[in-house]
């Protein structure tokens, strides 16, 4: 197989998610961009894991190049980042929805980060 | 260590210590305060007379300070003959003025900082004149600058006291850097600080003009005399022991203890004869139109002083030191009496004055006294000096002395032609005080004060004879007045003056033409309209006159106005610049905390963009650049 | 170009494709399943690519539990069903650095692999996976799994306010009062609410009614008093609880019916320290401490 298609895939993907991380005004369609990230860089490792290694021939084998057949040291990688992945969106959605109970609203770019903001949209409210 | 050394050393070490007593108004202060002062003076003036009457030698003392370099600086006393008669008129007008200065400032609650300044101000002349090194004249040079500034500015109620100290600080201290520099170019030439291997050198015109520097601001020559008639807002003791008898002659005295340095140079002798020409005719015409009787004294010590200088240019030292101890007593009388009016009558002011023969007589015998040796009269004291100044500008005027003859001559007239000014402004002031109807009040009662404490009082009791406290200095100044001119014949003292023997001849003649010729004009203007002031025969010239040619206004336009503007352009770049750089410092660094603090608070979206931005930059760049060939 | 690099291309288009359509819908459920589409055809790229657990566990997790919980968000946050007009900021950075990244990235990875060919792996089945997991990587492993007890453990705090939460010194300890209703509802929905909660307090108090009676306690008069007052029970503040969680509307809005203000409140128990000084309270005729 030519191993570029899958990493131009997954570049594409990483630039579409970081494109909706900065557009995105709703919290939670920020997460579906992060999840975007997080799965291309997930198809890397897993291409990353054919191809690499088998193009390194006649190198010194180092503590991470197993003797054992088939270490899947991506697949296992990527597998890791979906764990993860899951317990960030579960955590990060706790936080969206307890901060929708406190504005009723899930917006960005009014999420206050000082008192002063605070205070002032209070004034403004 | 000699006994030399007491001479400057005990009245400076007793006004140092009086210097820490309290000032205060009840008897207790000031008897301490009296105490020191006269005893100080009167053991410095035993100690000189001892060495005059009993030394065979020279004072010759010196030890070695400190070596700079290959610069040797040495401490120490040489004090000839000549000298130590300075220091005899130093010391016994410093004894008169302090004795006088009991009475004088009776009221006086600062009397005790006062004679202990008066006190330091005799040591540090006699250290100018009893030093063997340059490094001693030059702290008693400036000791006495500080301690005049602190007397002139004494009397605090005076509005015009702080800052005629001021100015008359300021203009010597112009005169004083020449005369550092000059000091300094000598002293390290010569490797030696040490005047008589100094005077073993060779002349250094610059170094001789930069030193004429502080003798014309000390000693009031032209242009840096404004200091002097401004001085006299200082008490009138003060003006007898500084303005008359010491400090103006330290300057002078400088330069007759340099003059074979002097002797070799006719460029400085040039400078110092034109100085001293334009000083003796500023002087004599300034004087003709005071209106206050203290600046009538001030400024004809100006022009006196000039008589000192031009004898220096022309060659004789000798003259000069003689007119020096001459001038010594009797200007001093002459203040001394003054304060006596003054403390009878209760003004400064001429114009208020009159009719005072009858009431003060021994005031005015005094004056007259003073007066007569000021204007030249003989057998006083003033004539045979002046004669001896004229003698040499004349015998300048033949050429083969040490100055240009052009110098010479140049002297030479003015000196005769101020002798005839001198004699005018004098009679004019006899005449105007105490002759003639008394001026004291109007036909209502007296209009006008004056800031004197002890001699406030709007009703002006009958003026008197000062007390015994302020007569006796006056009555014993009177008999060098008179007397001192009669001891050029002696030879002891001619010898240690080095001057000619006095001669009778044909060349006095024009001096005293001269001298009747003044006087006589004062008194036929008085005589022809009396009871009116005959220096109003100045017309329209007296006020140019009456503020010394404006010199006053010019030095401040010239020198005073631009370096005050320059203090406030340093000022204002201390401030906008310097100040506000170290400000801006903590400024800018509060500023971008303040920055950074909100760049933490900047809304999600564009931190995130931030980031985002960031990591592509920086992937860029190691793209690009971080590659290892 | 073999098999796999068409079914490459295929399934890569489609997850472009659909992920193209996730961050610029402007429906928020369809982006929602777009993704879904984008998911599952990257778990189809892992199985072209040999590794057949983790596709598999892609669909199961992402799939199955992360997409799932983004919809319940959704749900839960209000998010308008139809389209939105406001979902989007200015593109001008978002579009400098998405394509900057894009063409940064596409660059590097042409230039660096260019048109090569490799051998295709041998599938990752689960007994290989599983052997390198616990053999190799076994303390990751073990120190996921704290980290997914962690993710748990903060999000059930993060989500019920009285657990961990300071007890408020302002607060008033009001006796729970009617339910609160809803915020931001439109009008039928509070009617219809109203309409529940009535029926609901009338149900109590025909219960309270008929075990009154039996006990024999029963006061005629007593109940003439207005419905939206019963005695709270335990089950009822539970269930207030319980909707507290969701809808924390007791401080803010409008509730439901008429706040009894005319009500005794039974004693206010003011825990503030600074006491009397509270112009927000109103002036209590009856206060301790």
């Amino acid at each position: 197989m030519h191993a570029v298609i899958p990493y131009v895939i997954a570049a594409l993907l990483f630039a579409l998610g970081g494109y909706g991380v900065l557009r995105r005004r709703n919290a939670i369609l920020v997460l579906m961009a992060v999840e975007l990230m997080l799965n291309a860089v997930n198809l890397i490792l897993v291409a990353a894991d054919s191809t690499i290694k088998s193009a390194l021939t006649g190198v010194q084998p180092e503590a991470w190049a197993y003797p054992v057949p088939e270490p899947r040291a991506g697949a296992i990688f990527a597998l890791f980042v979906i764990v993860l992945a899951a317990a960030e969106v579960g955590v990060g959605l706790a936080i969206v929805l307890q901060y929708y109970r406190l504005r009723r609203d899930v917006v960005l770019d009014e999420v206050m980060l000082d008192e002063h903001d605070q205070e002032n949209a209070r004034v403004t409210e | 260590m000699t006994a030399a050394v007491l001479i400057p050393g005990v009245p400076l070490l007793l006004g140092l210590v009086g210097l820490l007593l309290n000032p205060g108004d009840d008897a207790e202060r000031r008897r301490p305060a009296a105490t020191l002062g006269i005893a100080g003076t009167a053991i410095s003036l035993l100690v000189t007379l001892g060495y005059l009457l009993f030394a065979t030698k020279p004072i010759e003392w010196s030890a070695h300070w400190v070596s700079i370099g290959d610069v040797d600086l040495t401490l120490g006393f040489s004090a000839g003959y000549a000298a130590l008669y300075v220091a005899v008129a130093v010391t016994t007008v410093a004894l008169f003025v302090q004795i006088y200065s009991v009475a004088y400032l009776h009221d006086d609650p600062r009397y005790a900082p006062y004679a202990a300044q008066v006190s330091l101000f005799t040591g540090a002349m006699l250290l100018v004149v009893t030093s063997g090194d340059l490094v001693g004249v030059l702290v008693g040079w400036e000791v006495m600058g500080a301690c005049s500034y602190l007397l002139i500015g004494h009397d605090r109620r005076l509005p015009e006291a702080p800052a005629a100290a001021v100015k008359a600080f300021l203009v010597t201290r112009v005169g004083d850097i020449g005369f550092l520099l000059g000091v300094a170019i000598l002293i390290v030439d010569a490797h030696t600080s040490r005047i008589a291997d100094i005077l073993a050198g060779s002349p250094h015109p610059a170094a001789l003009i930069l030193i004429l520097a502080g003798v014309a601001g000390k000693s009031a020559q032209f242009p840096l005399h404004t200091w002097l008639p401004d001085a006299m807002a200082g008490p009138t003791p003060i003006s007898a022991l500084i303005h008359a008898a010491t400090m103006v002659a330290a300057g002078v005295y400088v330069v007759f203890r340099l003059y074979p340095l002097y002797d070799r140079s006719p460029a400085a002798l040039a400078v110092l004869g034109v100085l001293a020409s334009i000083t003796i005719l500023l002087g004599a015409l300034c004087a003709m139109a005071q209106d206050d009787l203290k600046r009538v004294l001030a400024w004809s010590t100006v022009s006196q002083i000039g008589y000192l200088t031009g004898a220096l240019a022309v060659g004789s030292p000798a003259a000069a030191l003689f007119h020096l101890l001459t001038h010594a007593a009797f200007k001093a009388l002459l203040f001394l009496a003054a304060g006596a009016v003054i403390h009878a009558v209760g003004t400064n002011y001429l114009s208020r004055m009159g009719g005072l023969r009858e009431h003060l007589p021994i005031t005015f015998w005094s004056f007259v006294a003073g007066l007569g040796a000021l204007a030249g009269l003989p057998p006083l004291a003033g004539f045979w000096s002046k004669e001896n100044v004229l003698a040499a500008a004349a015998h300048a005027t033949e050429g083969g002395g040490p100055a240009p003859v052009w110098v010479g001559w140049l002297v030479w007239i003015v000196a005769l032609f101020a002798v005839g000014i001198t004699a005018w402004y004098a009679t004019r002031l006899l005449l105007w005080a105490f002759l003639g109807v008394s001026r004291a009040h109007g036909p209502d009662g007296p209009d006008w004060e004056v800031g004197f404490d002890d001699a406030r009082y709007t009703q002006p009791a009958t003026p008197h004879d000062p007390p015994a406290a302020m007569r006796w200095p006056i009555l014993l100044l009177a008999i060098p007045t008179v007397l001192l001119g009669l001891a050029a014949f002696a030879p002891g003292f001619r010898t240690a003056l080095e001057l000619d023997r006095p001669h009778l001849d044909v060349a006095i003649v024009l001096p005293l033409v001269l001298l009747a010729l003044g006087a006589g004009a004062a008194w036929w203007l008085w005589r022809e309209v009396p009871g009116v002031d005959p220096a109003a025969a100045l017309g329209r010239a007296r006020p140019l006159l009456a503020a010394g040619f404006r010199i006053d206004d010019l030095q401040d336009r010239l020198v005073v106005r631009p370096i005050r503007a320059l203090a406030g352009a340093v000022t204002t770049i201390d401030d906008k610049v310097v100040d506000a750089t170290v400000e801006g410092t903590g400024r800018t660094t509060s500023t971008v905390g303040a920055a950074l603090a909100y760049a933490h608070r900047i809304p999600l979206p564009a931190v995130a963009a931030a980031v985002l931005g960031g990591a592509l930059v920086l992937g860029a760049l190691a793209a690009l650049f971080g590659a290892t060939p | 170009m073999t098999v796999a690099d068409a079914l490459m291309l295929a399934l890569g288009a489609v997850a472009v494709g659909s992920a193209a359509h996730v961050v610029t819908s402007t429906h928020l459920v369809r982006a929602g399943f777009s993704l879904v589409v984008s998911l599952g055809a990257i778990a189809g790229l892992y199985l072209v690519l040999g590794a057949e657990l983790v596709a598999w566990v892609q669909i199961l997790v992402y799939v199955g539990a992360v997409v799932v919980l983004l919809l319940f968000a959704v749900m839960l946050t209000r998010a308008p069903i139809g389209p939105a007009k406001d979902l989007d900021r200015p593109a001008a950075p978002a579009v400098l650095i998405g394509g900057g990244i894009g063409l940064g990235l596409t660059v590097l990875l042409i230039d660096a692999f260019r048109w090569t060919e490799y051998e295709l792996p041998p599938p990752g089945t689960g007994r290989r996976v599983g052997e390198q997991i616990f053999g190799a990587w076994v303390l990751p492993f073990e120190v996921l799994s704290i980290l997914l007890l962690a993710a748990l453990v903060g999000a059930i705090v993060l989500s019920r306010p009285d657990i961990g939460a300071r007890p408020d010194p302002n607060a008033v300890a009001v006796p729970p009062g009617p339910p609160p209703g809803p915020v931001g509802e439109s009008d039928e929905v509070v009617a219809r609410l109203a309409r529940i909660a009535a029926r609901q307090a009338a149900a109590q108090q025909r219960v309270r009614e008929q075990s009154a009676v039996v006990e024999g306690e029963l006061v005629e008069g007593d109940l003439v008093e207005d419905a939206p007052v019963p005695e709270p029970t335990r089950e009822d503040q539970l269930k207030d609880q319980a909707r507290d969680v969701v809808f924390r509307a007791r401080e803010a809005g409008p509730t439901l019916g008429a706040r009894p203000e005319t009500e005794e409140r039974g004693p206010r128990i003011v825990e503030s320290t600074v006491g009397r000084d509270q112009p927000a309270l109103p002036p209590a005729p009856a206060e301790d401490s």
